[in-house]
This record gives C-alpha cells, sequence and structure tokens, in this order.
C-alpha cells in the first residue's frame, strides 16, 4: 500500500463512484409499497375461515443480488463462506462464488444471490431493518400480473409461470430486474425461488387432539393446515420446496429478498 | 403486545454483547469455561444463536450461558391445553427415570413460542400451576424474530392459528454440554428408554 500513488487511489475512488453510478438504485435497496388487503391463501388453517388479512407493508423491489450479498459477508465476516457457523449453513453455502468475497465475473455481481441458507437470508434483512416476507405476504404479491392485484384465475397467469417451472433451472441466472408487477415489484416468479420467514410451518398438520397413539400427538393446537386451491400447482410447488428445507440448507435455485413493516392499521 | 421497538442491527448487537457480558458475568454460578467461549464453540452447536431469553423468574440470560452441562430443550404456549401439559408430563417422566444425583445436573428449558400472551407473569403462573420445580427448569420468552431462529436450530415447526392456538412439533431435545443436539424424541406419555439413555450418557460426559 506505501507505494500506492494519489493518482492510482484518484482512479479508485472514480472507479467506485462509476460503480456505484452503474448500479444506481440497486446501491440503496428499492422498497415499495405493497397495500393492505386479504389473501385467500392456497393453504388455510381452516377451510371456513375466510381470506387471510394482510397488513400493509413494503418489499424489496428485487431479490438481494450477489453484489449486494457480497457487501454484507464483507462488512459481517461471520457470515462468510468458511467462517459460518455449522448452525447457520450448510456446505453449499456460496460455494458458487469465487471466494469468500469475491462473486466471480463482473456480471455475476447483479445476479440474485443463491446457495443461501435463511439464517443468512434473516441476518442480511436484519441488517436493513427488514425482515423476510412471511409466505401469506409473499404469496400475496405472488398473486399479481402487471395489471391486477390477484391474477390467480386466469389461465394465462398460470400456465406462464408452471412454465417457468418446468424448465431445467438456468446455468446462468439472469440480472435482477425483470418487469414489474401492478406494486411494482421485480422477479417474483420466474428467476429465484425465495425464502419466507415462515419456511419451516407451511405443511404443519395433523389435528393433535385425535387419536391416542402417541406418534400422532406431534402437534400441538387445534386444527390441520389444508391446501384450499389444489389447482395451483405452481404456488404449492413452493411449499412443497419450502417445507422440505431446514434453515441451514442453501440450494442452486433458492434467493431471498426482504420487506419491512409499515405502521400498523387500527383494528 | 411486548413487542420489542426494532432497533438498528448494530443497536441490537450490542445489546446482545452487554448482555453477553452481563451473563457471563458472576452473576451465573455455571461452571462455564471463562469468557471468549463463543468462538471456541462447535460450530454445529445451537449455543451459536445469540438469542436473549427471560425465565420466570424475570431474569434475561443468553443461551450460550446453558454450556457446561446438558439440557433438555422443547418449545411450547401456556395456554395450550393439551399437548403441552403432556410434554411437561413427559419430560418429569424422563426425569423419573433418572437417580437424583443425575437430576441434580440435568436442566429443563421451554421457550415460549407465544411471546404474545406469555410474559413473565404468564410463565410464572405456569410454573406454579404446574408445579414445575423452578430451580433446574426455565419457562423462558424471547422476542418473535429470536423464537423462529431458535425453533429453526431446533427443527420444531411451528404456525400460529387465527383462534389463538398454535400447531407446533412437539419435541424433546437433548444437546450435550457444548450445545450441540445429541437426540430428540417425539414420544410422548412414558418416557422414550432411548432418549433416556442417551441423556444419562451426556450427563456423565458432562462431568469429565
Amino acid at each position: 500500500m506505501a507505494t500506492t500513488t494519489l493518482r492510482a487511489l484518484r482512479a479508485r475512488a472514480c472507479a467506485a463512484a462509476s460503480f456505484a453510478a452503474l448500479v444506481g438504485v440497486a446501491t440503496a435497496a428499492d422498497y415499495v409499497q405493497v397495500p393492505a388487503g386479504t389473501l385467500a391463501s392456497v393453504i388455510a388453517s381452516d377451510p371456513a375461515s375466510g381470506p387471510v388479512p394482510i397488513d400493509a407493508f413494503a418489499m424489496r423491489t428485487t431479490p438481494v443480488t450477489k453484489g449486494e450479498f457480497r457487501r454484507f459477508v464483507e462488512a459481517s465476516p461471520e457470515w462468510q463462506r468458511g467462517r459460518i457457523a455449522g448452525t447457520f449453513a450448510d456446505a453449499g453455502y456460496l460455494h458458487d462464488w469465487r471466494s469468500a468475497i469475491v462473486v466471480g465475473d463482473p456480471q455475476a455481481e447483479d445476479q440474485p444471490v443463491v446457495n443461501v441458507s435463511w439464517f443468512a437470508a434473516e441476518a442480511y434483512c436484519e441488517g436493513e431493518d427488514g425482515r423476510l416476507p412471511t409466505w401469506v405476504e409473499w404469496e400475496y404479491v405472488a398473486a399479481a400480473d402487471a395489471t391486477r392485484r390477484d391474477a390467480r384465475a386466469d389461465p394465462a397467469w398460470r400456465a406462464r409461470i408452471l412454465g417457468w417451472y418446468s424448465t431445467s433451472a438456468r446455468a446462468v441466472l439472469p440480472a435482477v430486474g425483470g418487469d414489474a408487477d401492478v406494486y411494482g415489484v421485480r422477479d417474483v416468479h420466474g428467476v429465484v425461488w425465495e425464502w419466507v420467514d415462515d419456511f419451516n410451518a407451511l405443511l404443519v398438520d395433523g389435528d393433535s387432539r385425535s387419536g391416542n397413539d402417541p406418534d400422532q400427538l406431534k402437534f400441538c393446537g387445534a386444527g390441520a393446515i389444508n391446501l384450499q386451491d389444489r389447482e395451483n400447482y405452481a404456488v404449492l410447488m413452493r411449499i412443497a420446496l419450502l417445507s422440505s428445507l431446514n434453515a441451514s440448507d442453501s440450494t442452486t435455485s433458492l434467493g431471498f429478498r426482504c420487506v419491512r413493516p409499515l405502521a400498523k392499521e387500527v383494528k | 403486545m411486548t413487542t420489542k421497538p426494532v432497533l438498528p442491527s448494530v443497536c441490537a448487537r450490542l445489546a446482545a454483547a452487554i448482555l453477553v457480558a452481563a451473563a457471563t458475568g458472576p452473576v451465573t454460578a455455571a461452571p462455564t469455561p471463562p469468557a471468549t467461549s463463543v468462538a471456541a464453540l462447535p460450530s454445529d452447536s445451537i449455543y451459536q444463536l445469540p438469542v436473549v431469553l427471560t425465565g420466570q423468574d424475570g431474569k434475561s440470560a443468553t443461551l450460550v450461558a446453558r454450556r457446561g452441562a446438558p439440557v433438555l430443550v422443547s418449545m411450547f404456549y401456556s395456554s395450550c391445553k393439551f399437548v403441552c401439559p403432556m410434554l411437561i408430563e413427559t419430560i418429569r417422566d424422563i426425569e423419573t427415570k433418572l437417580s437424583a444425583e443425575e437430576r441434580e445436573h440435568l436442566t429443563v428449558l421451554l421457550v415460549s413460542i407465544d411471546p404474545a400472551h406469555d410474559s413473565v407473569e404468564v410463565l410464572q403462573r405456569t410454573v406454579v400451576e404446574r408445579h414445575i420445580d423452578g430451580a433446574r427448569w426455565t419457562l423462558a420468552r424471547t422476542d418473535a424474530a429470536s423464537v423462529r431462529k431458535l425453533a429453526a436450530v431446533l427443527g420444531i415447526q411451528y404456525r400460529a392459528l387465527p383462534d389463538g392456538e398454535f400447531n407446533h412439533t412437539t419435541a424433546v431435545i437433548l444437546v450435550d454440554a457444548d450445545g450441540r443436539i445429541s437426540a430428540r424424541t417425539t414420544r410422548l406419555g412414558d418416557a422414550d428408554p432411548a432418549f433416556v439413555k442417551r441423556v444419562k450418557s451426556q450427563l456423565v460426559a458432562a462431568r469429565h
């Protein structure tokens, strides 16, 4: 470093500035407000209980990118590959990166980060004063298309999403920033799957009060989770994937985005 | 509601650090190795999780403050009418299979999945109503985000239901002196003999 000339320093500062300018919005995470409403979720705890009320929240317009996550692990080394505790991540954690703090090709910086555990995703969101969305928050947003807040009944909507699921995973992920939905949220479908805060609560099933077999008494509380909309395969596949995961797991097609709560409405 | 104000994460981390310092101070007489213990923890220890738990006595301590002896850990909620009382009875039954001396070295930690309702007062009431030995058993609460993380490290699923009840997996988890998950049982009622055996062997291991 002693040999670093003023000119080199200036060049570096300039490069950093132009990098920030190029990345633009992505450097300061962009959130949009999602208004309160109700959701007829594909999962419900009680078939008789109607749609789930959803409070307003703010959601990241794009999934967290590799570049954003790199800056996070640079600032918080305990989340770097090789340093992270085994409790919080499996061996596949960020394995696609060139090193603990280098993603790889410059264009990869704008791809959604994948191979992240739920713990790491939660920690990242806390750093943005947010959290992972709950399943119903994610599903609420995922029901939208470019013009409608709930496009799920449209066969064309379902076909388009199923089309993505039926194609094999891409070797190279596209950069974030696809078409915006009615809220201004992008890349909910078609790029990566996303962690949700309550990923480990989606298929809790069985009524603990029925039967006397001790093995049946695994769950406390009343009622089973029922699948309400068996036609919505695209969303059900998400639930199946998320339910199969442990919080330390990482997979090559699973990323995340964060939400921030807004002031609660008076009920 | 006992929702905590949202702190910037740095503040939260600082607060946690202060609490860690407090918990490793002279107040806790547990035979934990001095200070720096976090760094020396096994990578797969649940004590890697920097959560702070408040017990029925109103005292707060980090999870890692339990390091040094095996612990039976589970999650519950006080208003649960059926399985949670069974969970308590199950742990009691496990303890009846231990000698008085073995029991003395085993602690029990039950963390509420319902922090909105399970205040310290409610936890204390549950201890009294269920005739729980408050010296060795801790019924604890923490913030909602920490509940989700703790459930995740323990492999426990839970889901709030519209009527205020919760669906959750009922498992008793044995963690060793360093916080590694050593065994788990989902058997309720009579103690699972294989599980009891593991408890005994961890109690022996912790004293060597």
